[in-house]
């Protein structure tokens, strides 16, 4: 009798039976060891204070920012936040294609030496805090809105890269070996058919990278890359919530704004 | 034999309006971005010593630093796990709000689903500067900002989960009259399970390498001695903590990456 | 010397680099303006013995001749002639997708260009009306401006033909060219294919894995099993039986 119920039964080992077990104590002491190691102490006693005044802030923002024609308004920052996502992915964009064709899986690559290096380099690239490329630059090219290009620039290299190299490794050869046995050479394969193939997902991709250039050029001013961080961090250090409230107005309002945008572009286009 | 005849191109292909137009608006964003922030390629070599010099200090790590930031690294990675998991509690019951499959009051749905693009909408640090401003400097500060900026994004993912899920098991509990929650706990739980898990850990990745930097603003962890190493232009200490860093967010991101896979 | 067969196999071989066999010891000749369906079980090794005539895929021994011209060492320029008076028909279709209609046939000219042209998109307005041309022989020309893909699966395929039409081909392959297709497009693209053989007397090679297509349009009919050659005969000594014989899945060789 019981050899017969071994037989039918699906037989599990005790580890297969038990290993939820491990997991609930694995994962039960992982918090443990998480939330007694914060502390939560330092705690300011002003922070029901404080957060009533930023509501305060956020409720009656200071319209007078928006604009005054002094070219250092919410509206014109604005636009240069714009402007550093814009170039800044551009130029990623443009770098980014050699990039993707080096880290792109072979189909007669042999051990993927080449293109598992090029995946090594832009893990890196994607690793680097971005925030330190900005300070990083404003070395070489002081302050301002320049380094925040920059910095958006290189930064980017390691997401479009990784995005485009995937697009690369799973696109349709099929119009490339349609070009080649009409007799094409290799650049005119490139040029026929690789590009009008690939085109549109890398497209798609700038655009979506885009879109985080425009939340991350909104911060990169906090450390003096240009942008409207700049005057949101002043405020936040000086309490001046008003003007706190003004600026999350115009960032809410601008991503909003690009994010829609971008997707009706996307539809448009794909 | 006719053939049909040969169809005549509007002047919009034959003058390739598309093409063209969409290169020129192209171009002229592309100068006037530049002109609005200054780009000068010139600058950029001209000061290239410096930035190479940088380069340079940094090459060489300062390695007995190593064990002064093992403590802030682990912060880091705390934060980072309380704050998605605060994060990811907050956002099931909003992306059930927001599921179109579960929820057929449209009225609803659409206010849930503006408030989220609305918290999407701010950037970490952001974010990060404002609660150091409430809860004073702290890791508390950098657990709020990733709860919050998780939730935004957790919910989003969760949503998307649940509006493709099966629906038969589902309308078979509602055919016998089975409550609102006992359809969510045995119809859909089960089929978003591993799924929801998958995107937590994806989250926990991303949110690895926000806390990272989050200490720049005073929100705790690591960043905080990234600043410090960098005000004091002690380049060899930052080369050690980015390094550092690194190593942390490719080891979780292997971890996460292995356990998404054996899930799904 | 119309006598000559235009490709010729000789004893060839292919084995993959995984070990597999592809195809082993065919030798077999293929007169001029033959239309000849090659049938077999996916896996057999029509595909394989398709991509060899145009060097899409290599050999590992044996010859093949086209026009009495041993092809293997073929290489560069001399091999991309070689395609160019060999057109290849694809399952897929294998079109630029957002490309238009004219952009796609004219690609098939791409050989008579130099490569900067071809970047440049520089066709020459003798081409552009071979390429209305080619499109009138498959019933299209009033699809030129269209974008590729807003085209059914049948006329995608028509496209493709008229993009061989540009290479001036001696010799069309066909891989499974009505695999994706419905029946009554089907039609339409064996058809268009008959026709060239018959009135430009190209010779045509298709793989098939329908029997009834095969009968319908075939002067021969040869058959691969486990990549060997296992039948060859015209059409009029074709029978039912022997067909079904090919596809017998584990029947004897």
């Amino acid at each position: 009798m019981t050899t017969t119920t071994v037989m039918t039964k699906p037989h599990r080992t005790i580890w297969q039976r038990w290993n939820w077990l491990l997991w609930v104590v694995v994962i039960g002491a992982l918090y443990y060891w998480t939330i007694n190691g914060l502390k939560f102490t330092g705690l300011q006693e002003s922070a029901g204070a404080v957060s009533r005044s930023i509501v305060d802030g956020l409720v009656h923002p200071q319209w007078s920012y928006v604009y005054d024609g002094s070219g250092e308004d919410l509206v014109s920052l604005i636009l240069q936040t714009l402007a550093i996502a814009f170039l800044g992915t551009i130029v990623s964009a443009v770098i980014s294609v050699p990039f993707a064709f080096w880290a792109a899986r072979g189909t007669h690559e042999r051990f993927f030496l080449r293109s598992g290096s090029g995946k090594v380099v832009l893990t890196l690239i994607r690793t680097f805090p971005e925030i330190v490329l900005a300070i990083m630059f404003i070395k070489a090219v002081g302050p301002g809105s320049y380094a925040g290009v920059l910095a958006v620039s290189i930064h980017s290299i390691g997401m479009l890269g990784k995005l485009f190299s995937e697009a690369i490794e799973n696109m349709d050869r099929g119009s490339e070996e349609a070009i080649t046995s009409a007799g094409g050479r290799s650049g005119q394969v490139f040029a026929l058919a690789t590009v009008p193939t690939i085109m549109p997902e890398f497209f798609s991709y700038t655009l979506y990278r885009f879109e985080i250039a425009v939340r991350s050029a909104s911060i990169l001013g906090m450390v003096g890359a240009g942008g409207i961080g700049t005057p949101m961090i002043f405020a936040i250090q000086t309490r001046n919530w008003p003007k706190v409230g003004i600026i999350l107005l115009g960032i809410v309002i601008m991503v909003l704004l690009i994010d829609s945008l971008s997707e009706q572009l996307r539809k448009r286009l794909i | 034999m006719t053939y049909p005849e040969i169809p005549r191109r509007s002047w919009v292909q034959r003058w390739h309006v598309k093409g063209i137009g969409g290169t020129v608006v192209l171009l002229v964003l592309l100068v006037a971005s530049s002109q609005m922030t200054g780009v000068d390629v010139g600058m950029f070599f001209s000061n290239f010593g410096q930035f190479m010099n940088l380069l340079v200090r940094m090459s060489h790590p300062a390695w007995d630093y190593t064990t002064v930031i093992i403590q802030p690294l682990l912060e880091t990675i705390q934060m980072a796990i309380l704050g998605t998991t605060i994060g990811a509690a907050f956002a099931i019951p909003f992306a059930v709000l927001s599921a179109s499959n579960l929820i057929h009051s449209r009225l609803l749905r659409n206010v849930t689903r503006l408030f989220l693009d609305l918290v999407r909408t701010l950037p970490d640090l952001l974010l990060a500067a404002i609660f150091v401003a409430i809860f004073g400097i702290g890791s508390t500060a950098g657990v709020v900002t990733l709860a919050i900026f998780s939730f935004g994004m957790v919910s989003k993912l969760f949503y998307e989960v649940i509006e493709t899920i099966d629906m038969g098991p589902l309308e078979a509990l509602e055919s016998v009259g089975a409550s609102k929650v006992t359809i969510i706990w045995y119809a859909v739980l089960p089929q978003i399970l591993n799924q929801f898990i998958s995107y937590f850990l994806y989250t926990l990745e991303i949110n690895v390498r926000a806390s990272t930097v989050l200490g720049y603003l005073g929100a705790g962890g690591i960043g905080v001695f990234l600043q410090r190493s960098l005000n004091e232009f002690n380049y060899s200490q930052t080369a050690v903590i980015i390094l550092a860093t690194l190593v942390v967010v490719l080891v979780i991101d292997g971890i996460s990456n292995h356990l998404r896979r054996v899930l799904l | 010397m119309t006598q000559a067969p235009i490709i010729s196999f000789k004893g060839v071989n292919k084995i993959y680099s995984n070990g597999t066999v592809g195809l082993k010891d065919i030798s077999f000749d293929i007169p001029r303006g033959q239309f000849l369906v090659v049938v077999g079980l996916s896996g057999a090794g029509k595909s394989t013995l398709l991509r060899t005539i145009n060097r899409m895929h290599e050999i590992t021994s044996g010859e093949i001749t086209i026009e009495e011209e041993p092809i293997n060492d073929y290489k560069g320029q001399s091999l991309r002639l070689l395609r160019r008076k060999i057109g290849m028909i694809f399952q897929g279709f294998n079109l630029i997708n957002r490309s238009s209609v004219e952009r796609n046939v004219l690609s098939g000219r791409v050989s008579y260009y130099p490569t900067w042209k071809t970047l440049c998109g520089l066709f020459s307005k003798a081409d552009r009306e071979m390429a209305v041309r080619s499109l009138q022989r498959v019933n299209l020309a009033d699809k030129l401006y269209t974008r590729a893909d807003e085209l059914s699966g049948g006329q995608q395929q028509r496209v493709a033909i008229a993009r061989t039409l540009m290479q001036d081909p001696k010799i069309i392959l066909a891989d499974e060219p009505v695999a994706s297709l419905d029946p009554l497009t089907t039609a339409t693209v064996m058809d268009t294919l008959q026709r060239l053989n018959r009135e430009d007397g190209i010779t045509v090679i298709v793989n098939l894995h329908s029997v009834a297509l095969a009968r319908k349009y075939a002067d021969r009919i040869i058959g691969l099993r486990a990549g060997q050659l296992v039948y060859d005969q015209p059409i009029a000594a074709v029978t039912e039986a022997d067909l079904n014989k090919i596809y017998a899945e584990g029947a004897e060789a």
